[in-house]
């Protein structure tokens, strides 16, 4: 066990040198679906960084328990529970974004940052080291999905969360809150990102 | 210590040990305990969410019966419109079906009805409101209360673009769903790669209206006593 990470290790690399979204690609579908405006990208972020908190808790908490060849459905069966919950709150107390959202909510159920997590972390550490890794990795996917959203909702309308932020003159880019700006915004931030890592690479060299 | 599965364990533990119960004992202990804090989070929040999905149908109502600009005047006007709901209770071929529905009376007139209904969709069950003139001659509206279909396809089944095609359709035809041709005055034009969810949706159409035509009488139709 000594030479897992340690919480705070575990809690930085999810934000920037692990993020889910930059780094290991995980988590496309709703990065690209759900930032075409800050307000469901936030909602979205701060929904998987709950479901991730608490089943990684719970994973950590049961991990002695665990055998191998049934962990995936244990991991599943968990990360369904308290998919649902977010879902049936965000229903009750957040209609109409929920409404927004659609079956992105219910398809963090299939978003493989937090089984990757389970498995990584959870199932071999202790609740500290499993807390502060789903926080890290929710702060990291959080900040993913506010970056492209930024991009996004003011390049596409001029605004951000709604409020007008660009000259009444400007010539909102449609496409920019479409799929295909999904992908352009993304495809130029992942090269931004990998540019930024390797210039600082070659500098350590 | 992490317990492993012990192939060749031997005797009755062994076989016990072995057995699918035995190795799934911590998912049934979990299932058990995941479901309870499903049904209380159902218990407590339901009220919630179904008194939202009144609220957002009730807000639909007006534009369901009048359309978008009509409605908009006369809530500009603050025009009085009494919507009471009720339950109308079919009976046609040995079979009984129950709908949620909406009367709406604007100057003492009646101006039309919305029924609710739901049914299979390509991913999970879709819910509707239709919105009919006073004689259920002509559909006046569509709006999409809840639906799970895939997204970027069939989710456009949402857009006013599509369900607005409803609108002014006759109720004494069935609706088809066509492709491209749509020169059939009661053909629907499918939703690019989602037929499922097109057909879906006009089949829940043509099921209800076949269903109500000529039923909303005050025979079968029991209306809540509270006036929204």
């Amino acid at each position: 066990m000594t030479d897992l990470p340690t919480p705070f290790e575990r809690f930085i690399q999810g934000i920037l040198p692990e993020n889910p979204v930059y780094r290991q690609l995980l988590g496309l579908c709703p990065t690209l679906a759900v930032t075409n405006g800050l307000k469901p990208a936030l909602t979205m972020a701060a929904a998987v960084g709950v479901v991730l908190l608490s089943a990684n808790i719970i994973i950590s908490l049961i991990r002695h328990l665990l055998k191998p060849h049934l962990r995936i459905v244990v991991f599943t069966l968990t990360i369904a529970t308290f998919v649902t919950i977010v879902d049936r709150l965000l229903a009750a107390y957040m209609y109409q974004m929920s409404k927004t959202l659609g079956p992105y909510i219910p398809l963090i159920i299939v978003n493989c940052i937090i089984i990757c997590r389970c498995e990584v972390c959870a199932s071999r550490q202790n609740i500290l080291a499993a807390s502060a890794d789903a926080v890290g990795q929710a702060i990291g996917f959080g900040l993913a999905l506010t970056g492209i959203a930024v991009i996004r909702e003011v390049l596409g309308t001029g605004m951000i969360a709604g409020f007008q932020i660009m000259p009444a003159a400007w010539p909102s880019w449609v496409i920019m809150v479409l799929p295909p700006g999904a992908f352009l915004t993304f495809g130029l931030l992942l090269a931004l990102v990998n540019w930024i890592d390797a210039t600082r690479s070659n500098k350590k060299g | 210590m992490k317990p492993t599965l012990k192939i060749g364990s031997t005797g009755a533990f062994g076989r016990f040990r072995n057995s699918n119960f035995a190795q799934a004992w911590l998912i049934l202990v979990l299932a058990l305990i995941f479901g309870s804090a499903l049904a209380a989070v159902q218990v407590n929040l339901s009220g919630v969410i179904a008194a939202n999905k009144l609220n957002e149908t009730l807000e639909r109502i007006p534009e369901l019966i009048w359309g978008t600009a009509k409605a908009a005047k006369l809530a500009s006007e603050n025009a009085s419109v009494d919507i009471t709901p009720g339950t109308v209770m079919i009976k046609k071929d040995h079979k009984t079906a129950y709908y949620s529905l909406f009367r709406v009376i604007h100057e003492s007139k009646l101006a039309g009805w919305v029924i609710k209904a739901g049914g299979q969709g390509y991913a999970d069950k879709i819910e509707i409101l239709i919105g009919l003139d006073p004689g259920e001659n002509i559909i006046t509206g569509l709006f999409v209360l809840e639906q799970k279909e895939t997204p970027g396809l069939g989710n456009k089944i949402i857009f006013p673009v599509w369900r607005n095609q409803f609108i002014r359709k006759k109720t004494n035809t069935p609706l088809v769903v066509a492709k491209g041709n749509i020169q059939a005055p009661n053909a629907i034009d499918a939703v690019t790669g989602a037929t499922i969810s097109s057909r879906s949706v006009t089949g829940i159409v043509n099921r209800t209206i076949g269903d109500v035509k000529g039923r909303l009488t005050p025979e079968t139709i029991r209306f809540y006593e509270r006036q929204l």
